[in-house]
């Protein structure tokens, strides 16, 4: 298991979560703890054991291709934490990201 | 006749559509019960009066026209991560704001249809993450047996409404014992079916692979009524199982003749504590005297649980959680840009634990990381299973503990891994996706209690066992019928 | 002077055409009024689930077969987890580690005929997201105040087609991605419209001395929305990394945007602004396990592809590149034209008439060949009087005229209308000494070594004969009369 010092900052910026340094330092301190318990799973050979994504092993559940309702835009809008005309707003987007 | 308050469903919504009683009586009852005492309580963040008297009349017209409904007039607690239209949804965060879920989820409709009727939006820890509900920013909710001690969580606010007769029964979500917990500590039943029984549509996801619904109730018997109703398959969750729901109701015994029990060597209750310990003795020899087998098991990788837990359920939480990002709905903070604004508002809106296992999950699954941490979690995973798969070979049902104490008081856990640790019972089973329940057997006097508090017997079986699980949670519970030494403190 | 060879990769965004969106119900179609075609899935309203469309599924398996590429047993859908507006779950379901198709290669021509191949690495499935305006300024991401989303296009499902490192030139990478385009639309999977979103590209390119083998620092180029500007763009960015390098310097591995006002590249971010994207597998989706027998019934039913088509076009019926490209251009023209030519048994003649003059008043007409009232028996007929020289040029030019009003077979016509040529030297010497009596002076500028005016006659005595007159015959005769 890695035992690197974690990069909380870096962290933080990928979930988009503003931290103070307080919580830098507390947030920082528990993953560590944490990471420090999660070590134990070190000791289990798992080198030709399969990875368990789901529990109930389902294939194939597909939609057919078939066309139902939407939500009318007005409810849809009203949602918004803010609107313009028939569009959802946000601040500038500074970087393209796709 | 007992007051209505105090019936089950299934007396109710047999009373109700026999016109003994009407929907709406059963609705004025405990409108006044929430009335009366959530104020003390505190089990809904969100009350729906008006929706739920409005449901009963249309419930009582529905029996004048002749339907049959199941749960007629049967009051619900619905917890706070279950879309319901029109009805506030908050999640016990701040980040969803006063968002109005605009659709229904599948196991809430399925109780509406057969008659139930949402009474309120019952508080939980925030996105159902803790043990105990105080993780929710929308306040804290007391235990009704002992008022300074948590209700347990994430399902507190459900479990607390049913002990304290604010609805027959709650429903609940578990990802790793947020329905078994808070039934042990507030006296009740709760059950968590097997994964993908009950559709998640509409259950605000906290971690996709572990999250299923349950019903939480003062009874096995009405476990299993609402467990019946939800049950089944839906298309819009692909991780629903099509499968056919076995009738559970009908699956009640009397006894335990036949089965074997496997106690498991691994939770040795001995480290509990003299009285802790005693009583789970007291309770394996009462399933004994009900005519099962006691048999050991082993599930020699169980004590990996929570390690393997908090990092699959943190990783799966910090990709759910991306999308309350202040564009589409709930809340917003400005910034001068896109970004900014993102941290701003999921920094206001989230709170510290939800931002704790966001930045955990994010991290196991950063690059670098991934198959060290994540992958690894998976694997071990599979050898939980497997543990499981072996010592079902061995028994028909496993007893262990729910929790490992009875409720603690306010403020009791401050550091994060001792709260993770009430989940040490719970979790195997929700790794494994396994059927698992918690039925009272009795009560210990805590630390500093001035009451006797309840505790949990938890019984869990292999996928798709729930009917073996009730019936025989069902033949425990009548023979012992511990739910009747409990006191409200209200 | 060091040469430079130029490698270039594409990657492709490719809309499929469905009914219904990827993973909900909402209409998968382009436009509308913004955000109405949207619902709790394609929103990520808390508490909605995907569940996968069954046809977006089998568009991938009709893709991956198309280019022979290999259809795994298993594939699964992986969580692409980044922040942005446009972006519903802040995570695009994408496919990552278990792509529905892997490898496969897209053959594709050139403007000389000349056939190439480009090794595709994989086709995945994912969805799309929504669409952002950015308001304040010119509509471009830089200098906006801020932005406006609509979300009708969130979740319609896309396959990302990415190319092996293969293309030697811009030249190329269009043959390319029309070889994409074209299979895809005789596929019936997608419309593949640039201008309406349904395909978008971006190229990797690279430059290295021309007999290294090893891959030169890349430029990841972005925004062009037309073939025409990723022509444009290959080119510039050629130029540009040869200048940087033939100066010293060093190509940086950056994306840059297409701006196709300044004909030119610039930089959009740089290496260091990479994302992690922290891919997982979607628990909220089950794994797709492709059924073998799914696989061989799309594989029989596969239409003959475009690539297929050229050959035989330049093949067995010896069409010239441009005309075989026409024809495959539009699929159902190629299938109009191939029953043209089983009707003619003449693949040349076919195509004169079908690209010359049918093709002229389609398009005067506005009107599809294929939907007009020209049947291809009736341009077989056509064909085969021609070929037999029953009819001249000139007659079968007012036959197109007459097919195309409607007036039916063109057989008919000519045998009801009496229109056949002909050869009979009884029937056409009158004409002829006729024409020579009406034009002396031309006789004698033909006498004195004017031997051009010969045509002028000819036309003379084909007018005199209504056309009838067997042209090759009349100048036979004529000359000899002359002599
Ligand atoms: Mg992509
Ligand atoms: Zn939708």
């Amino acid at each position: 298991m890695p035992s690197q010092e974690i990069d909380i900052r870096y962290v933080a910026k990928l979930a988009r979560i503003a931290l103070t340094d307080e919580e830098v330092e507390v947030f920082g301190r528990q993953l560590g703890d944490l990471l420090g318990h999660v070590e134990a799973l070190s000791e289990l050979d798992t080198a030709s054991i399969a990875a368990t994504a789901q529990v109930v092993e389902s294939r194939n559940v597909e939609r057919e291709d078939v066309v139902s309702g939407c939500l009318e835009r007005e409810r849809v809008l009203e949602m918004a934490p803010q609107a313009q005309g028939v569009y959802f707003r946000v601040p500038r987007i500074i970087a393209e990201e796709t | 006749m007992r007051p209505v308050i105090e019936q089950s469903a299934a007396e109710l919504a047999r009373a109700v559509g026999a016109k003994e009683i009407s929907a709406r009586d059963v609705i004025e009852a405990t409108l006044a019960q929430i009335d009366a005492v959530d104020g003390s309580v505190g089990a809904y963040i969100t009350s729906l009066h008006e929706m739920a008297r409005a449901s009963a009349l249309a419930v009582d017209r529905r029996i004048a026209a002749g339907e049959k409904m199941r749960l007629a007039g049967v009051p619900v607690a619905v917890k706070d991560n279950m879309c319901l239209a029109g009805t506030r949804t908050t999640c016990g965060s701040k980040i969803l704001g006063d968002w109005i879920a605009p659709y229904t989820a599948t196991a809430v409709q399925r109780i509406i249809e057969a008659g139930g009727i949402p009474v309120g939006k019952s508080n939980l820890d925030e996105f159902a993450m803790g043990s105990s509900c105080e993780n929710s920013a929308r306040g804290i909710t007391r235990n009704p047996l002992a008022l300074d001690r948590v209700p347990g969580g994430s399902s507190g606010g459900s479990a607390a409404a049913v002990a304290s007769r604010q609805a027959v029964v709650g429903l609940g979500s578990d990802t790793g014992g947020s329905i078994r917990e808070p039934a042990a500590f507030c006296g009740v039943t709760g059950f968590k079916p097997t994964y993908g029984r009950v559709s998640r549509y509409g259950l605000i996801a906290f971690a996709s692979s572990l999250d299923q619904i349950g019903p939480l109730a003062r009874t096995v018997e009405d476990a299993a009524l609402i467990y019946e109703v939800m049950a089944g398959h839906d298309g819009m969750d692909s991780t629903s199982i099509d499968r056919d729901v076995e009738p559970a109701v009908t699956a009640m015994r009397s006894d335990l003749r036949g089965l074997r029990i496997g106690i498991v060597k691994e939770f040795d209750t001995g480290k509990l504590g003299h009285e802790i310990d005693a009583l789970y003795k007291r309770a394996f020899a009462d399933l004994r005297k009900l005519g099962a087998d006691l048999v050991d098991v082993s599930l020699p990788t169980a004590e990996f649980g929570l390690a393997t837990y908090y990092l699959i359920a943190p990783a799966e939480c910090s990709s759910n959680l991306a999308r309350f990002d202040g564009v589409r709905y709930g809340l917003r903070v400005d910034g001068a840009d896109v970004g900014e604004m993102y941290e701003r508002t999921r920094a206001a809106g989230f709170g510290p634990e939800v931002k704790r296992r966001i930045l955990i999950g994010t991290y196991a699954l950063s690059s670098g990381y991934y198959d060290a941490y994540y992958v690894k979690a998976q694997k071990v995973r599979t050898l939980i299973a497997r543990d499981f798969q072996r010592a079902f070979e061995e028994c028909d049902l496993i007893a262990c503990p729910a929790a490992s104490s009875p409720a603690f008081g306010f403020n009791a856990k401050s550091d994060p891994y001792s709260m993770y640790l009430m989940d040490y019972y719970t979790i195997p089973m929700s790794l494994a996706g396994l059927p698992a329940l918690s039925v009272p057997c009795g009560s210990v006097t805590g630390e500093g209690a001035h009451e006797p508090l309840p505790m949990g017997l938890q019984l869990c079986g292999p996928l798709f066992s729930e009917c073996a699980l009730l019936g025989a949670a069902h033949a425990y519970e009548q023979a012992s019928q511990h739910a009747k030494e409990y006191k409200l403190a209200i | 002077m060091t040469q430079w060879e130029s490698v270039i990769g594409i990657e492709c965004h490719v809309e499929l055409k469905t009914n219904s969106k990827m993973f909900c119900a909402c209409p998968n179609e382009f436009g509308g009024e913004p955000n109405t075609k949207v619902c709790p899935v394609c929103l990520a309203l808390p508490g909605a689930l995907p569940v996968a469309n069954k046809i977006a599924i089998e568009h991938m398996i009709r893709a991956g077969l198309a280019f022979g590429a290999e259809i795994p047993e298993f594939s699964k859908f992986d969580r692409k987890n980044y922040f942005y507006p446009d972006m519903p779950k802040d995570y695009q379901i994408s496919q990552y580690a278990m792509p529905l198709t892997q490898g496969g290669a897209v053959r594709y021509w050139l403007a000389d005929g000349s056939m190439k191949e480009c090794r595709l690495t994989r086709i995945h499935l994912e969805e799309d997201t929504g669409k952002s305006l950015h308001a304040g300024t010119t509509g471009r991401i830089a200098g906006s105040s801020h932005s406006l989303i609509d979300f009708n296009r969130a979740g319609v499902p896309l396959m990302e087609c990415v190319s092996e490192p293969e293309l030697h030139s811009a030249d190329e990478a269009i043959g390319y991605l029309e070889a994409l385009k074209r299979t895809f639309v005789q596929l019936g999977i997608s419309d593949v419209k640039m201008e309406e979103g349904s395909l978008r590209c971006d190229a990797n390119v690279s430059i290295r001395p021309a007999a290294s083998t090893e891959l030169g620092t890349k430029a990841e180029i972005k925004n062009m929305n037309s073939f025409r500007s990723v022509h444009r763009a290959i080119e510039s960015e050629i130029a540009r990394q040869i200048e940087i390098v033939q100066s010293g310097g060093r190509v940086v591995q950056e994306t840059r945007g297409w701006d196709e006002g300044a004909g030119r590249t610039h930089t959009m971010r740089s290496k260091e602004q990479t994302h992690d994207y922290r891919y997982f597998p979607d628990p909220d989706l089950v794994p797709v396990e492709v059924d073998r027998e799914l696989v061989e019934s799309i594989r029989t039913a596969l239409p003959e592809l475009p690539h297929e088509r050229f050959a035989r076009y330049r093949g067995h019926l010896k069409l010239t590149p441009a005309q075989a490209t026409q024809l495959i251009e539009d699929a159902a023209l190629g299938d109009y034209f191939d029953a043209c030519v089983s009707a003619s048994g003449h693949a040349q003649q076919s195509a004169n008439f079908v690209l010359g003059d049918l093709a002229r008043l389609a398009n005067e007409n506005r009107m599809a060949l294929y939907d007009s009232p020209v049947r291809p028996e009736h341009v077989g007929e056509l064909v085969r009087m021609v070929e037999s020289k029953t009819i001249n040029s000139k007659i079968a030019k007012d036959l197109i005229a007459r097919m195309w009003a409607g007036d039916g077979s063109p057989a008919a016509i000519v045998e009801r209308e009496g229109l056949a040529q002909s050869s009979d030297v009884g029937t056409i010497d009158p004409f002829i000494d006729e024409v020579l009596r009406a034009n002396e002076k031309s006789v004698m500028d033909f006498r004195a070594g004017k031997t051009n005016v010969l045509g002028f006659l000819v036309g003379q005595v084909m007018k005199a004969s209504a056309g009838k007159a067997n042209p090759r015959i009349v100048q036979e005769r004529m000359r000899e009369k002359l002599g």
